[in-house]
């Protein structure tokens, strides 16, 4: 026992300050992307050819944030250096196009409906699905119940049931077996309830899109709330999806 | 059979072509003599379909490869003598539509259709529905037996599967796994590959194995192209994998912390297996290590300063998760819960071919970095660690003495490596060519074999990811234990859903 309150005592204080401080992110992290379409020679579409997922469009140049891997094959195919990497966590849209980027920065993101926003602004409960996610996505949903992102303080958790939820944070591209799976526990939330898309799977099928055995994301499925993209997103991304929705920012 | 190292490439036709019955031989023979199945596939030869085995040796370091050519859509099953190629003879059977006769467990792997229309293994139509989880499950009959069915949805944030429990009471008797739901297609769309794509899905075959999956795959292109990465290279793929490694183990100490209502470790370590994360975002940006490991070593270097806060931050990590792994050992109520439960026996780990960490919970000596060493691990050698007791509380020692020993390698590491570029280019693949590359991945062993084309292309390739081995292991340790004890048995092996279904 006083080993185990020596330790709590090392160990120390470690819930980060954000929302009200800035988020640690390394410096090579690849967040909102910058694109020059001024650098772009006419009918070059070198940057759309290297990209794994077709992101990435040209003529005008724009990147699709739902499909992106945040791989930077684009990036390093320009010769024209027209498109970067910001450390930008904030990636999070409400609506599909807006996921749609051609690098002029993002507008603020609207929160929920007012009525809705009146009942889970502070206190929401999301039930998870993985359908054919690859554990990247699920494993950094789950950090966010550690001590250093404590999602709790903010009335958000995660529940057993689909029952007890107030909406599904979907993960993976929804694979043709997982198809029924979603749709009944979708059933099993009562409503009014809301639908979170977390990753370039959910959103587009990411590296699996097209292929027959999945649902290329889950939007054909069910109307989607938020979209948070990213390969997998970091977690201070999911965060700032939430809390931005429940207009807690 | 023909001698192969690891992270070797042959010309395809120097792979013996055996008649059916010495192959058959060969496999049934593997156990007796210290070796091991990593992999056994079928692939399309011409019109009829030959079957692939990579037996490993790993007293020898030493794999032993060989093919047949089926006739007909049968073939005598391997099973009944030779427990270990159960899983790979049923997957064999749904992906080609041949059937193993006298398979004791036969039913399907993953609910997909055949790969050749008009070939079942189960006799059905190439229009007939194929519904995932609906098979003949085991049922155990009697008046006070209940079965247990849970999933695939699960109640955590994790990924699903099916689970049922044949229970009296409390008391289990039989768990059954059936998985499949995860399945998205990975090895068929690497035919014709290495595409653009491939890469990226690598890196998310089972993405908590990133480092792992990515490096058995750079380790095929590098064979299959007669390139090799730079040592600097190797170096970081290295740090890379037993960051990795670290990460997870971390976690799972805390998540078995957690199912014993422990708290202070589940929560210190769950903060410890980021900070590990991190400083492999620190290398690469990303927690996972997406983009690290590419063909020819790794994509990105780092300089003095970036080496420094590397280092710094390893040992800031070490004393802390020493002193949470400490708490673990040191209290009572919790080796109380950890001893004794969800037993394997060192026989049944060694009949079912488990690896990694369940295997070396059970005294088996299977470390691919230490038996079949390829890239830096040729170089530095990890000691192998082992316990005895097959319980949960083995399988969580065994990742303590790893965690010690990769902090060890990752600070040395950092402390020379090679001079010189971090990557160089790869040559593409060799027409006709035939590869195997193994990583010992954080749960255990990786495999990848490819197969390549007159137009050097991959004509085959096959993933087996640690968890294909290990799930019925998982099931084995639920023998006669209590059905609440089984979140604890889960997490000690912590198996992959999407690295078993692809």
């Amino acid at each position: 026992m006083l080993r185990a309150l020596l330790a709590r005592w090392n160990q120390g204080h470690r819930t980060a300050g954000y929302p009200g401080e800035p988020p640690s992110l390394p410096d090579r992290f690849r967040g909102r992307p910058v694109l020059d379409a001024s650098r772009c020679p006419d009918g070059c579409r070198v940057c759309a050819d290297a990209c794994p997922t077709g992101a990435v469009k040209t003529d005008p140049l724009r990147l699709d944030l739902g499909s992106c891997l945040f791989c930077v094959e684009c990036q390093e195919a320009c010769p024209e250096g027209a498109i970067g990497f910001t450390s930008d966590h904030r990636l999070a849209e409400r609506a599909r196009e807006d996921l749609v980027t051609s690098g002029d920065g993002r507008k603020r993101m609207a929160a929920l409906e007012a009525r809705t926003l009146r009942l889970f602004r502070r206190s929401l409960k999301l039930r998870q699905v993985s359908a054919g996610g690859c554990n990247g996505c699920e494993a950094d949903v789950n950090v966010l119940g550690t001590v250093v992102f404590d999602l709790a303080r903010f009335g958000i958790q995660f529940v057993a049931s689909p029952r007890h939820a107030d909406g599904l944070l979907i993960t993976g591209p929804v694979t043709a077996h997982m198809k029924a799976a979603l749709a009944a526990t979708w059933e099993a939330v009562p409503p009014p309830r809301i639908v979170i898309a977390v990753g370039a799977c959910a959103i587009s099928g990411g590296p699996y899109a097209g292929h027959e055995e999945v649902n290329d994301g889950v939007g054909s499925m069910l109307s989607v709330d938020l979209y948070v993209p990213g390969c997998p997103p970091h977690p201070y991304t999911i965060l700032d999806g939430l809390l931005g929705l429940l207009d807690r920012l | 059979m023909i001698e192969l190292a690891n992270a070797a490439a042959v010309p395809l036709v120097r792979i013996p072509e055996l008649p059916f019955e010495a192959f058959r031989e060969a496999v049934l023979a593997a156990p007796g003599q210290n070796r091991r199945v990593s992999a056994l596939f079928a692939a399309p030869s011409g019109e009829r379909l030959a079957l692939y085995v990579v037996l490993a040796d790993d007293e020898d370091s030493v794999l032993w490869c060989a093919r047949t050519t089926l006739d007909g859509d049968s073939f005598p099953s391997m099973t009944p003598e030779c427990p270990e190629v159960h899983l790979f003879e049923r997957e064999i059977a749904e992906q080609w539509g041949v059937r193993p006769v006298g398979h004791p467990w036969f039913k399907p792997v993953r609910f997909q259709r055949s790969r050749r229309p008009g070939h079942d293994a189960w006799g059905r139509t190439d229009d007939e529905p194929i519904t995932v989880g609906v098979t003949d499950f085991f049922r155990v009959e009697g008046d006070e037996i209940h079965e247990v069915a849970v999933g695939p949805v699960h109640a955590g944030v994790i990924e699903p599967g099916h689970f049922r429990f044949q229970c009296h009471g409390e008391h289990v008797f039989h768990l059954e796994i059936s998985l499949g739901y995860q399945h998205r297609g990975a090895e068929r769309k690497l035919i014709g590959g290495p595409h653009k794509r491939s890469i990226h899905q690598m890196e998310t075959l089972a993405g908590d194995t990133t480092i792992g999956h990515a490096t058995a795959y750079c380790q095929v292109l590098e064979a299959l192209g007669s390139g090799r990465a730079t040592p600097r290279g190797h170096a970081w793929r290295g740090v890379a994998l037993e960051l990795e490694r670290l990460a997870n183990h971390t976690g799972d100490l805390g998540a078995l912390a957690g199912d014993v209502a422990f708290l202070p470790t589940a929560a210190f370590c769950g903060r410890l297996r980021g900070d590990f994360l991190n400083m492999t975002a620190l290398l690469c940006g990303s927690r996972f290590g997406r983009g690290l490991v590419r063909p020819g070593g790794a994509a990105f270097d780092a300089d003095g300063d970036r080496i420094a806060e590397l280092r710094r931050r390893l040992d800031a990590a070490e004393k802390d998760v020493t002193e949470a792994a400490r708490l673990l050992w040191d209290t009572a109520s919790v080796m109380a819960r950890f001893e004794e439960t969800g037993r394997v026996s060192r026989e049944t780990a060694a009949s079912l071919g488990l690896v990694g960490p369940a295997a070396r919970a059970c005294g088996l000596r299977r470390d691919v970095r230490k038996t079949h060493p390829a890239g830096i691990f040729q170089v530095v050698h990890i000691p192998l660690s082992t316990c005895e007791s097959g319980d949960v509380f083995a399988r969580a020692y065994v990742r303590w003495l790893e965690m010690e020993r990769s902090i060890d390698y990752v600070r040395a590491q950092l402390g020379e490596l090679p001079r010189g570029d971090a990557r160089r280019v790869c040559p593409p693949p060799r027409p006709g060519h035939f590869a195997v590359s193994l990583v010992e991945g954080w749960r255990g062993e990786v495999c990848h074999v490819a197969l390549t084309g007159d137009d050097g292309r991959f004509a085959a390739y096959k993933v087996v990811d640690p968890s294909f081995h290990n799930w019925t292991g998982l099931a084995m340790a639920l023998r006669d234990q209590q059905i609440s004890d089984f979140p604890l048995c889960n997490k000690s092996f912590n198996l992959s859903y999407c690295g078993h279904d692809l």
